[in-house]
């Protein structure tokens, strides 16, 4: 059975339709790409699958159970992680601090107790470290360089273990030798188990990362195969380049 | 680790040297002038503290919470009068009651100003506590409308008169007081910051942000209602515009602003820096409106010199000059808005 399951999801913003019957499922433990021109829908469908914008029609099933009307602290709580296209951390808190805000604890008295617990600080600091950024642990984030926000942002994603990542241009703005090891800890969390959704336009990146590759045109998916077929898919050209 | 032990134990002596200065008040300051202004104090310290839960942490400016202060004193005042409680100490018993009315009170303005954020936010509070002014003028059966609510006046002497309500309000400052030290380190605060800093990435993170936001909020407004019951028996008649003052929510805000939005401490020290200030001003000016000129200027003051209010300020000049001696004068200047800057890490 697919971990998500996403069948003909529709939206509207008044006049222009961003999302028109997509459909696309995603294997358990694979990594699967997004690609599209600007303005093809891709943002849109990871907002539709997070529950930050509601749908007009379609279903998004997680795991066999139906998402399409939860909210988004309720779909991350569920499993579903997710990274932002300009790397979003909370500036005024520090590097760990920002690791912590994920953690989920049970019960009333979970929340309020410490921000900070012995086991939860070093799960993080393990997290931090498996990154490379432990260093600035203790140094606000909001301090950091654009590169070390995307790794903190998707360092902090993982803390509540989820299972399903989507990232929205995890290779976006960022210099080529980090771009290989964001890719390298995007392929390593996917060993643990970890499955990944994602949108980006770095072509090289993204055919080398993922075994299955969705595009996206005008809201609809356009091609869906191995990188391979991809690239020679004639349809997928024109998208890009113009017919 | 010794260190850290050590500013704890002066952070412990300190809160010792605050807490027991402020229950000693009233036994080296007997006359009832200068008992009055420590009232008026402990009143704002404690407001201004419990706004800061909100406005503070969640970053929603809230210029409605007089809404608030004024309910707990009718709360109280209504109470008082239609359950036939006499004065003396007794209606201190009723003022958690009224906390807890107001609390009711904020569930339901919480519910529809929590469906708006930033500048429609704070449009909304004005908005909502206009309308419970109007509520008061205007539910006269209940609350004798324009006309006032009176209290049933405590019979106490002149020089002891102050002494109990000065009591009541450091017990509800102290009580405020905790209740922000214990949401500041708590998970829950921490998720009130994160909401402060980028709401839509704590949902993505699973915070569960309108539920956290209404929990500081009513958290806020009860703690304030206490204080505004406190307040209404303190002066013994209340009419809407009185007890309902946009300058009463106004002025905790500057507080907080003043002495540090978000920190424990700032609310605290910017209620100690204004209250006594714009009072002395009152005695000096006579009972004019002149001392809005004074808030004004502070105002104008800490938005252009501080604008993230004295002890965020403080705390970087500390950070800056260590820094500075811990790597020489030659060092450069690192994030000046970072306490935690250790020189000598860089970025990969």
């Amino acid at each position: 059975m697919s971990l998500l399951e996403v069948s003909g999801l529709s939206k509207h913003f008044g006049g222009v339709t961003a999302v028109r019957d997509c459909s696309l499922s995603l294997e358990p433990g694979s990594i699967t790409g997004l690609i599209g021109p600007n303005g093809s829908g891709k943002t849109t469908v990871f907002n539709l699958i997070t529950g930050f914008i509601v749908k007009d029609a379609g279903e998004v099933r997680f795991d066999g159970r139906s998402i399409g009307n939860l909210g988004p602290d309720r779909i991350y709580g569920l499993g579903i992680g997710r990274t932002f296209q300009l790397a979003r951390i909370f500036p005024r808190l520090t590097a760990l601090e920002n690791m912590l805000v994920p953690v989920r604890r049970k019960g009333l008295r979970g929340l309020f107790s410490p921000g900070q617990r012995h086991d939860e600080r070093q799960r993080a600091m393990d997290m931090l470290s498996a990154m490379d950024i432990s260093a600035v642990a203790h140094l606000l984030a909001g301090s950091l360089s654009y590169g070390q926000r995307k790794l903190l942002e998707l360092a902090a994603v993982m803390m509540a273990q989820p299972r399903l990542v989507l990232l929205d241009e995890p290779a976006g703005g960022v210099n080529p030798s980090l771009v290989e090891r964001i890719g390298e800890h995007i392929r390593e969390l996917n060993r643990q188990g970890v499955t990944f959704l994602v949108v980006e336009h770095n072509m090289p990146f993204v055919m080398n990362l993922c075994g299955e590759i969705v595009v996206l045109h005008r809201g609809t998916v356009l091609a869906q195969g191995s990188p391979s077929d991809v690239r020679a898919n004639a349809t997928v050209l024109d998208a890009y380049l113009g017919s | 680790m010794t260190r850290l032990r050590r500013k704890d134990a002066a952070k412990a002596i300190a809160m010792v040297a605050v807490v027991g200065f402020a229950l000693l008040v009233p036994v080296f300051a007997t006359d009832p002038a200068t008992t009055n202004i420590a009232v008026f104090t402990a009143m704002y310290v404690g407001l201004a503290t419990s706004w800061n839960i909100m406005g503070g942490y969640t970053g929603y400016i809230s210029l409605g919470h007089a809404a608030f202060f004024g309910f707990g004193a009718y709360a109280l005042g209504v109470m008082l009068a239609h359950l036939g409680i006499p004065s003396g100490f007794e209606p201190f018993l009723f003022v958690p009651v009224a906390g807890i009315l107001t609390a009711l009170l904020a569930v339901g303005i919480g519910w529809v100003a929590l469906r708006t954020r930033a500048a429609t936010f704070v449009i909304v509070t004005i908005a909502m506590m206009f309308m419970i002014q109007l509520l008061a003028e205007n539910l006269s059966g209940l609350t004798g409308g324009g006309a006032g609510l009176s209290f049933p006046v405590p019979p106490w002497s002149g020089d002891f008169y102050n002494t109990p309500f000065y009591y009541a309000m450091v017990v509800i400052a102290l009580l405020a007081l905790g209740v922000s030290w214990l949401i500041r380190r708590s998970k829950f605060g921490l998720g009130l910051l994160a909401i402060r800093d980028d709401e839509d990435k704590a949902l993505a993170v699973g915070v569960p942000a309108r539920a956290y936001k209404l929990t500081a909020f009513i958290i806020s407004a009860a703690l304030v209602g206490m204080i505004g019951a406190v307040y209404g028996y303190y002066v013994t008649y209340i009419y809407p515009q009185f007890a309902i003052d946009p300058l009463i929510g106004i002025s905790m805000v500057l507080m907080v602003f003043l002495g540090g939005l978000g920190t424990l401490w700032g609310p605290v020290l910017g209620a100690v820096i204004l209250e006594p200030a714009q009072l002395s001003f009152a005695y000096t000016f006579g009972a004019s409106k002149l001392y809005l000129v004074f808030y004004a200027a502070v105002f104008l003051l800490v938005i252009l010199l501080l604008p993230r209010g004295i002890i965020p300020s403080f705390m970087d000049l500390v950070a800056r000059v260590r820094r500075r001696r811990a790597v020489g004068p030659s060092a450069p200047a690192a994030t000046a808005s970072d306490p935690h800057a250790v020189a000598g890490i860089q970025s990969p």
